[in-house]
């Protein structure tokens, strides 16, 4: 299974490509965070109005409009931006100058 | 019934055998059978990645249980629903391209794999892939009596013939044709669900009289029915918020659809795929669950819920164009049981057989194994279905909470945090698993949340504080592990 070989324990890097990794995830967090956020405040704070104090768009009570309607009109853009300016493109092979760990199907 | 609606559904079943073919042919020629079987060989791009896992993820519950609900409880429960908007995203900007990478630096095929290399303990593995197989097992029997339904109610014949040409169907193209043929189809079954949605929320909003004329209705009967808290003023901002635990980020947890974030080929078909999942999520909640409350006006008086998706179709629509939209929710089924059967048919005979039982197994041995496996589970499955056992229906109802509670933790912290190890992710699993089930047993709805979040919330804890106070505990394998997993 695993080999107990590696030896030079204090001597190792960290592979460069996981810092970005790890920023490209705290972005998902901070997405979704925002996501809730929008979607809880025009939901619950339009729509906990009385009924008879309603306003609408396009026919749809004003809170979820905005809340669920908008709120899909917003976040596919904003995904789209921030995959395009965020995200960076990064080969996901194990790092060719290690040798390759033998799998088990071609043994 | 009535033939223009049949025939669209025998073409697309036909189709699907089809793709299922052609996918077994690839198979047949590939020297990696285990990781293109239960992988696809991690060639998938943007598009299809985007639609395997929105059609593995939109289950029967999108179609039928999901806008029969919103037919009862009015606006809110799409406003509920749509905390499904973020797995558009979310499960592949978290496990993202850090899990891509580690999975093929550790050759992990499935989740489990790669929870054996993170944490090297047996009893990880054991308890993991028991977790999956009972829960996804449990999770599929329900789909299937789903799929049987919904064929009898289109056409007439009796559920169990029903039930023998949806589970057939089924089996044919995932045991022959694995991964690949499972993310084919989803991705047809995908375009199948977001057309069908498209097409009955014009044609019910066209039947109803317009937008406003049918909000006007809705509030003429019951103005509770257009307000966020649903027609009896049962939905909570807390307990619907607790959705976004459930159906929303905690998806990272599920095994069906954690294995397709390391299933594709590069980084750009996953930032595309982003951007297409959310899309595409995002029109089949809103569009299916709104349709549910518009129908109200236009169908009212339906007494089982699961039905008013297909009567409306059948309403609103001429019938080969409703033909095209049933095959919608049976796409959806077919594209959750589908995953779901390679799921558990992989854990057993990737993480048990081949790790426990015989590890040096040949590689003809092994394709034998998987397509026997897969279609075994798949007829034990049709017996469960035709008469599905109380303890089924019980675990069915907690399998999707039970599996993130289980996962979401020792999946996520694993790959970010250093000192996360086995000690901690067992604990995790354990607490996460008991009490969610205890929970759900005898304090249904925790502190007026849905009962997934106080679990997830121990689990997270268990986590965290075990590994902490286990951290002098085999010190030297975790430095290991860290230097494999972390290391250049």
């Amino acid at each position: 299974m695993v080999q107990h070989s590696q030896s030079n324990q204090s001597r190792w890097r960290e592979d460069p490509r996981y810092r970005i990794a790890r920023r490209e995830a705290w972005i998902g967090v901070g997405l979704a965070l925002a996501n809730f956020i929008w979607w809880y405040a025009f939901a619950y704070g339009l729509g906990s109005k009385p009924v008879e104090e309603y306003q609408y768009i396009f026919g749809l009570p004003q809170w979820f409009f905005y809340s669920c309607i908008g709120g899909l009109l917003l976040f596919i853009p904003l995904v789209a931006l921030v995959v395009r300016f965020f995200f960076r493109e990064l080969p996901l092979e194990a790092t060719p100058e290690k040798e390759e760990e033998e799998g088990r199907e071609s043994t | 019934m009535n033939l223009s609606v049949v025939l669209p559904m025998t073409l697309y079943l036909l189709a699907v055998f089809i793709i299922g073919y052609l996918s077994s042919r690839h198979l047949r020629s590939t020297p990696h059978f285990l990781q293109a079987y239960f992988l696809g060989g991690r060639e998938l791009g943007g598009f299809v990645l985007a639609m395997t896992m929105v059609a593995t993820y939109g289950s029967a519950s999108s179609f039928l249980g999901g806008p029969g609900t919103a037919y009862t409880l009015g606006l809110g429960w799409v406003l509920l629903a749509m905390s499904q908007l973020v797995t558009g995203y979310f499960t592949l900007a978290v496990l993202g391209k850090k899990y891509a990478i580690v999975s093929r630096k550790m050759n992990a095929v499935t989740l489990v794999d790669f929870l054996k290399e993170r944490y090297r303990n047996q009893w990880v593995v054991i308890l993991s892939a028991i977790s999956i197989v009972v829960f996804l097992f449990s999770a599929m029997a329900a789909q299937w009596v789903g799929g049987g339904r919904l064929i009898q109610s289109i056409t007439g014949i009796p559920y169990e013939a029903a039930l023998f040409i949806f589970a057939v169907t089924v089996l044919v193209y995932v045991a022959i044709g694995g991964f690949r043929a499972v993310a084919m189809t989803d991705a047809i079954q995908g375009l199948i669900m977001l057309g069908g949605t498209i097409l009955l929320l014009v044609a019910t909003i066209q039947v109803g009289g317009g937008v406003s004329q049918i909000i006007n209705q809705l509030a003429e009967e019951n103005p509770r029915l257009i307000t966020p808290y649903g027609a009896d003023g049962s939905l909570t901002p807390l307990y619907v918020s607790s959705f976004w635990i459930l159906v929303g980020v905690g998806v990272v947890g599920l095994p069906q659809v954690a294995v397709r974030a390391m299933s594709y080929r590069d980084s750009r078909a996953m930032h595309r795929a982003m951007v297409i999942g959310t899309v595409v999520v995002g029109i089949i909640m809103l569009g299916m669950h709104l349709i549910g409350v518009f129908a109200r006006v236009v169908i009212p008086g339906v007494e089982v819920g699961d039905m008013v998706m297909p009567l409306l179709a059948l309403e609103v629509l001429p019938p080969w164009v409703a033909g095209l939209v049933l095959a919608a929710p049976m796409a959806a089924i077919m594209s959750t049981v589908d995953s779901l059967l390679l799921m558990v048919s992989s854990s057993i005979v990737k993480d048990l057989y081949l790790n426990y039982l015989r590890p040096r197994a040949t590689e003809q041995n092994l394709r034998r194994l998987s397509i026997t496996v897969t279609a075994v589970v798949g007829l034990l499955m049709f017996v469960m279905a035709i008469r599905p056992p109380e303890l089924l229906i019980w675990l069915n109802l907690y399998a999707f909470g039970g599996l993130e509670a289980a996962f979401l933790w020792p999946i996520v912290l694993g790959l970010y945090w250093k000192k996360g190890n086995a000690n901690g992710a067992l604990a995790s699993i354990v607490i996460g698993v008991g009490t969610y089930l205890l929970f759900g047993r005898f304090w249904p709805d925790p502190l007026g949340m849905h009962g997934v979040v106080l679990p997830v919330l121990l689990s997270l804890i268990a986590y965290v504080v075990v590994s902490l106070l286990t951290a002098h505990r085999n010190q030297v394998e975790q430095r290991e592990i860290v230097q494999r997993f972390w290391g250049a």
